[in-house]
């Protein structure tokens, strides 16, 4: 085990890297977000002030950008993000039940939306096309369609068990 | 070539196009107060406010900001549909507007609520949308009341555009766009250098100075305290226009009667400690010239762009001027000598600065200038903030007959009272070298006086030929200063002021409409040093006087100068790259401010991260990054096991850490 690099050296490593591949141009500012995003799963507000340095912008840019695309992330996201989706097909087959049911569940709100256990980020999302299965709800990408409330506490009671299951190992 | 003249009609009125820029140019010359609220003549057009529409025949309804004029239009200003929109928009604005009116500071001043006054605004059909927010009240010079914010944009062009700092920009997107500052954190927190050229230009109350009037009438109520005020040179021009003076007007007699009235129990003058500054950034100037050491010199007064110095330019730090600013060496040398003559303690002599500046409250506070705690200026007031209390008080200013400064610290020269105006520092400065290479020659400079806000000028003095620099605004200082980092551009001596055209257009003065009121303010003080007796620092007697019987030993540089720090642009913790929670063997923190950055810290990183793996001592490693060791001359700075390594390179810090190791088995 020794001299296994810990995984915040690898990540800055990363942006290291992610810097360097775009020359530290301020014109691929969004780039090089997204890839840092795709490292950290958020963007750390330390490394949201390096990138200005590197890239000899204000902090203020960067973080205008990076709140301006609902896609970036300023705070870290649960292991599992799920998304409910909102859109006109699915609000009219109750999302709005399906939303609270989860907030309820995992003891979240409007302002809060990420779990104490950091297992479940919940956000709610325009359409996600697939309106013929409405309401649906997507989990790291795995799409639960026609969803009830019934259906989803026991989704997330299936995640929560297999989770228990992997600490034990 | 021949041009036909071009003219548009404006409401009837015909008009003739010269060089306006943009249609709302040409149809305020044609004396037609078009409200606007995020037009600003020197900063770039955003056109959002909408305020500005106008219909011109043949194209319908245009924002006037952003059109260009043309010969021959027909410009209809106030047909029924325009004057619906307009009212229209300051309901909206209404609606997103926390409208505690009769208790915000800026209410009598306020944009909004003037142009809605003006427009016959009588009603809102719109849901109240923003209610009272929590005030950031983390700054000492500026408050930011969120609430308040129409999202104009001003503050944030100019902040960026005009003093290049950046330390407001719009964040989030839709009905949840916001002006903050980076991370949303306290504006005190942040690169802000507190120039409150934003706050001049915030057509509401979301941004101010941060008042300190009710400190200052607290300290003259106070039986016990012995208060005595300072004026600077700005506000003696400028203060009366709060009271119906036109820009430039000297009222220094009215000033004085009002806060003798008020219960100031001396008042001097600031010019005086000009006079100082100017002999003491003299002598250093001509010495580090004679010993070509640390040029350019850059003067020191003005705090803000100290501070912009400190985030930005760490490695210039050392060209920077010793000298404190007139304000601070007033203080200093007041406590030093009045604490003295009136036998009382320093707690009890309270210093007012009266200021056309927000930073100035910024610098009061700096821990440089405090001795045991107490501050050598208690407190600072604007411009602004004097008219406040004057009102307050009651005193028809107008009425007041004319008194005069008290002695010694009231009496100045000329060099000391152009300070403030852009230029004014480089012309004393040049007043005093050439007095004293030329044996009492007493000469003008006028070069300066120009109101550009870069000027450059070679001049002679005896045997020696200067190249200097006179710049306001900090983005044009920092055009300056990156050409001579480039090695473009040689100056010996280098003026900055972070507000354009110097203190006169200081963040705490007033605002003005008329187009001149700057330039009038300048020459308002040039016309001062005229009237005055003398018009070269070491010509003040009680300057002599000081220096005789006061700054004896070494109590002029202690009093009279200073130090500077490395500032990191925002508080924020370092970051922890690598954590090892037990049998650490290095601890490696290494600096990624910006200039380190520049020097290479981070290859220097990933090469010892190599290192570090190869030679399997990661696990036994702590790495930590600093975003500023506050060594940037010496970058890239590592430091290992608390050793610190400068101008590191891969070998030097291998040898370090094989060293450390060797020593540790
Ligand atoms: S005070 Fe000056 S530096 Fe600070 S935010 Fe305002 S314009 Fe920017
Ligand atoms: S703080 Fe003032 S100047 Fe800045 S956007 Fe808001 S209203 Fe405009
Ligand atoms: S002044 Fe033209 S849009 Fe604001």
């Amino acid at each position: 085990m020794g001299n296994d690099r810990n995984t915040f050296s690898i990540k800055f490593d990363k942006v290291c890297e992610v810097l360097d591949k775009h020359e530290c141009s301020p014109n691929k500012l969004i780039a090089i977000l997204q890839e840092i995003q795709e490292e950290y799963k958020y963007l750390p507000e330390d490394i949201m002030t390096y990138i200005a340095t590197a890239l000899g912008i204000s902090p203020g840019v960067v973080f205008g950008v990076a709140t301006f695309y609902s896609h970036f992330a300023l705070e870290p996201k649960g292991k599992y993000v799920i998304k409910v989706c909102d859109g006109t097909a699915c609000h009219v087959r109750k999302s709005k039940d399906i939303l609270q049911t989860l907030e309820k569940e995992l003891g979240l709100s409007g302002k809060k939306k990420t779990s104490d256990d950091m297992l479940f980020t919940l956000e709610t999302v325009a359409c996600l096309g697939a309106c013929g299965l409405a309401p649906v709800v997507v989990v790291n990408d795995e799409v639960h369609g026609s969803m009830t409330k019934e259906k989803t506490i026991e989704l997330i009671s299936r995640i929560r068990e297999q989770e228990r299951q992997e600490m034990n190992k | 070539m021949y041009m036909k003249t071009q003219t548009a009609v404006i409401d009837n009125f015909t008009i003739q196009i010269e060089d306006e820029k943009n249609l709302l140019e040409l149809i305020r010359k044609a004396n037609i107060e078009l409200p606007t609220f995020c037009y600003h003549s020197e900063i770039s057009v955003y056109g959002a406010c909408r305020m500005c529409m106008v219909e011109i025949e043949g194209r319908g309804i245009v924002p006037a900001c952003s059109t260009k004029p043309e010969g021959g239009m027909v410009v209809h200003t106030n047909t029924a549909q325009i004057r619906k929109m307009r009212k229209m928009i300051i309901e909206l604005m209404l609606a997103s507007h926390d409208q505690s009116c009769t208790t915000c500071p800026k209410s009598g001043d306020c944009k909004l609520q003037n142009i809605a006054k003006q427009l016959g605004v009588d009603k809102i059909r719109f849901k109240q949308m923003k209610t009272h927010q929590e005030l950031d009240l983390s700054s000492d010079a500026i408050i930011r009341d969120p609430g308040k914010c129409i999202l104009c944009g001003d503050c944030v062009r100019v902040c960026n555009e005009i003093q290049s700092v950046g330390a407001l920009d719009f964040a989030y997107r839709g009905a949840e766009a916001k002006v903050v500052t980076p991370f949303n954190k306290g504006i005190g927190e942040v690169e802000c250098v507190n120039c409150g050229q934003c706050v001049k230009v915030c057509p509401v109350g979301a941004l101010m100075p941060k008042y300190h009037i009710n400190d200052v009438w607290e300290a003259i109520h106070d039986k016990s305290k012995t208060v005595v005020a300072q004026i600077a040179p700005a506000v003696r021009v400028s203060l009366g226009e709060y009271f119906g003076y036109k820009p430039g007007t000297t009222t220094t007699g009215q000033i004085i009667a009002a806060l003798r009235r008020m219960g100031f129990d001396k008042v001097y003058d600031t010019s005086f400690s000009a006079d100082l500054t100017v002999i003491e950034e003299g002598r250093e100037f001509l010495d580090r010239y004679s010993k070509n050491e640390n040029l350019p010199l850059f003067t020191s007064c003005c705090p803000a762009w100290v501070k912009y110095a400190e985030q930005y330019y760490p490695d210039l730090l050392s060209n920077l001027s010793t000298c404190r600013s007139p304000q601070q060496m007033f203080g200093a040398v007041c406590k030093e000598q009045l604490v003295k003559d009136l036998k009382i303690s320093r707690e009890d002599l309270v210093v007012v600065s009266i200021m056309p500046c927000t930073a100035k409250k910024f610098e009061a506070r700096r821990d440089e200038f405090k001795t045991n705690g107490n501050p050598d200026v208690d407190y600072v007031i604007t411009t602004k903030e004097l008219s406040i209390m004057i009102k307050e008080s009651g005193i028809e200013f107008g009425k007041l007959e004319l008194s005069s400064f008290d002695m010694p610290f009231g009496f100045t020269t000329g060099a000391g009272v152009i300070f403030g105006a852009s230029g004014g520092v480089s012309e004393a400065v040049l007043r005093f070298a050439a007095y004293s290479l030329q044996k009492g020659f007493v000469g003008e400079f006028r070069q300066f006086r120009t109101g550009d806000r870069t000027k450059v000028s070679e001049i002679e003095i005896g045997d020696k030929k200067l190249r200097l620099a006179v710049v306001s605004g900090l983005a044009n200082a920092k055009k300056v200063i990156d050409k001579i980092r480039k090695g473009e551009e040689h100056y010996d001596l280098v003026e900055v002021m972070a507000c354009c055209d110097g203190c006169i257009n200081g963040g705490g003065q007033p605002v003005s409409n008329a187009s001149n009121a700057v330039a009038d303010r300048a020459k308002g003080l040039y016309d001062n040093d005229k009237m005055l007796q003398f018009h070269v620092s070491s010509e003040n007697p009680y300057i002599k006087q000081l220096y005789n019987e006061t700054l004896v030993d070494d109590k002029a540089h202690r009093l009279l100068h200073t130090t500077y720090e490395n500032r990191r642009r925002i508080l924020q913790d370092d970051i922890i790259i690598n954590e090892v929670p037990e049998n650490k063997k290095l601890e490696i923190t290494i600096c990624f401010g910006t200039s380190c950055f520049l020097r290479g810290a981070q290859t220097l990183y990933t090469q010892l991260m190599e290192y570090l793996s190869e030679r399997e001592l990661l696990g036994k490693t702590e790495f930590t990054a600093s975003f500023c060791g506050k060594q940037c001359k010496k970058g890239p700075v590592i430091s290992i096991n608390g050793k610190n390594i400068e101008h590191c390179t891969l070998e030097m810090a291998v040898a370090e850490i094989e060293a450390v190791l060797r020593l540790k088995m």
